[in-house]
């Protein structure tokens, strides 16, 4: 049978940043998939050497919008190991209620996508209304929806006071019972079940292989989750990484939806553990040596890699995202898929193009 | 100061690399760091149970290192990517993209290949 290259993307209507992919066809299956990324690399290691090392917080945010909050707080536990600063209690507590947030509205976010990439229009709207709770909460207190800027090397640039922290697990009850109402779609209808169960299956040996991270991994059954390790105050808190078996399009749905309820129950567990105290630490003297720093984003592991020289420029940093480690993943399961799976695919490992390519 | 930091010989990668990948490690990625105009280095990234194994190897630019993406096929994109950035070679890649990962024929030359400068240039429409 003769073969046919379809292109798909960069600009595509489920894709929300330009992904491209060359899909080798035979009839309406795929046999080959190569991607090609580009679209959106914008220099920022190379920018992080001509900043001083106390400005990088503010252009590591800005490599990714929905996990912001994440890449400085990768960056700055990096510093912090590099130059023996001690934070304080509070900061680590509440760089975990930041984070969870961060986590929260991130896989609403990809709820509402994966709706409308299999055209659920009114899902998709539900699940961003639920989104725009947390936005608003991030707003109050942080000053602003998106790129929080929360942290800073030494701790935390905001505190919360007791009244906001109440009103922020108030937030965090009502959006896990707004996504209780939510789920029961997700999880039980007819259509949506259909366009995900069984489709996109990545068997644990393959996701070992391929270095899968995040839901990613953990829906295909691998026990991975930096937040573990005990990072921030991620070890004074009770929780375990939540694992599915299927490997399919629904097992990673069922990751993200469940991950949601263990975000608003560590965010909880932090506000009742939270001491008082002060929330950052001075910083002196230049950063010098090397270190590698590992958080949990919302799509899997991140990793930064800083080398100093003992002046205010770092020598280099270096961002591993985990979207970067998926890619391969995806082009595992594409081969051998209809094409009209092609969207749920690629949704399904939370692409974030602005990640991938810094 | 970096845990676990072994330098080794660039004749030493493929085995070294075969041995993580028996032993049921993760590659994570690789790092590229300038060191001068000619020289870099490279260091590959290793996990098993959250902890790093990290392999540096010192090259020079024009010095051409072995793939590993025979061994770790998720080591494909990352290879590619400092092709473009840092000028290294590397040959046997699982999917060459002949320098147009991340660029185009009409991108400048990457200043990580040796500190300089992009320079704006304003052309005529085509």
């Amino acid at each position: 049978m003769n073969k046919t290259i379809i292109p798909f993307g960069p600009q595509h209507p489920v894709l929300p940043e330009p992904l491209h992919l060359k899909l080798v066809m035979e009839d309406e299956i795929i046999v080959e998939a190569i991607p090609a990324i580009g679209y959106v690399h914008r220099g920022l290691e190379k920018l992080t050497e001509t900043k001083e090392f106390t400005q990088n917080v503010f252009v590591v945010e800005r490599v990714c919008g929905i996990c912001s909050f994440q890449h400085a707080l990768a960056y700055c536990q990096g510093m912090e190991e590099m130059m023996s600063i001690e934070v304080p209690d509070r900061a680590k507590f509440l760089r975990v209620i930041w984070a969870e947030l961060h986590r929260i509205h991130s896989h609403l976010l990809w709820l509402g996508l994966v709706a409308d990439g299999f055209g659920f229009e009114s899902l998709f709207m539900q699940c961003w209304r639920n989104r725009e709770k947390i936005m608003d909460i991030m707003e109050e207190t942080c000053g602003s929806r998106v790129i929080i800027s929360g942290n800073t090397i030494g701790g935390v640039r905001r505190d919360i006071s007791k009244e906001l922290l109440v009103k922020v697990t108030v937030v965090a009850d009502e959006v896990a019972a707004d996504l209780k109402e939510i789920e029961k779609v997700f999880f039980n209808d007819y259509t949506v079940k259909h366009r995900l169960v069984g489709v996109g299956v990545l068997t644990k040996e393959d996701a070992t292989t391929l270095a899968a991270l995040g839901p990613m991994a953990r829906a295909s059954g691998i026990s991975l989750d930096h937040r573990t390790t005990g990072y921030a105050a991620y070890g004074q808190l009770d929780f375990a990484p939540v694992i599915e078996t299927d490997g399919d399009c629904y097992a990673r749905t069922l990751v993200r939806v469940k991950e949601v309820y263990q975000s608003v129950d560590l965010i909880k567990q932090a506000v009742a553990k939270i001491p008082d105290g002060e929330i950052s630490v001075p910083v002196k003297g230049n950063p010098n040596g090397e270190v590698i720093s590992r958080v949990e984003q919302p799509r899997g592991e991140a990793l930064y890699y800083m080398r100093a020289n003992g002046t205010k420029f770092l020598e280099r940093l270096r961002i591993r995202t985990p979207t970067f480690a998926n890619i391969p993943t995806l082009l595992k399961m594409l081969p051998g898929s209809q094409l009209a799976d092609v969207p749920m695919l690629i949704l399904t490992i939370d692409p974030c193009i602005s990640c991938t390519e810094r | 100061m970096l845990q676990n930091l072994v330098e080794i010989n660039i004749d030493q990668l493929i085995t070294v690399t075969h041995e993580m990948k028996d032993s049921g490690y993760r590659f994570v990625t690789l790092t590229c760091v300038t060191l001068s105009e000619n020289m870099v280095d490279i260091t590959y990234h290793f996990d098993k149970n959250y902890e790093l194994k990290n392999y540096r190897i010192k090259i020079e630019r024009s010095t051409e290192i072995p793939s590993v993406s025979g061994i770790y096929f998720s080591a494909l994109l990352v290879e590619n990517e400092i092709i473009e950035l840092f000028g290294v070679k590397v040959k046997g890649m699982a999917i060459d993209y002949a320098g147009h990962l991340l660029l185009t024929d009409e991108s400048p030359v990457s200043p990580q290949f040796g500190g300089g400068n992009i320079t704006i240039e304003k052309r005529e429409a085509k």
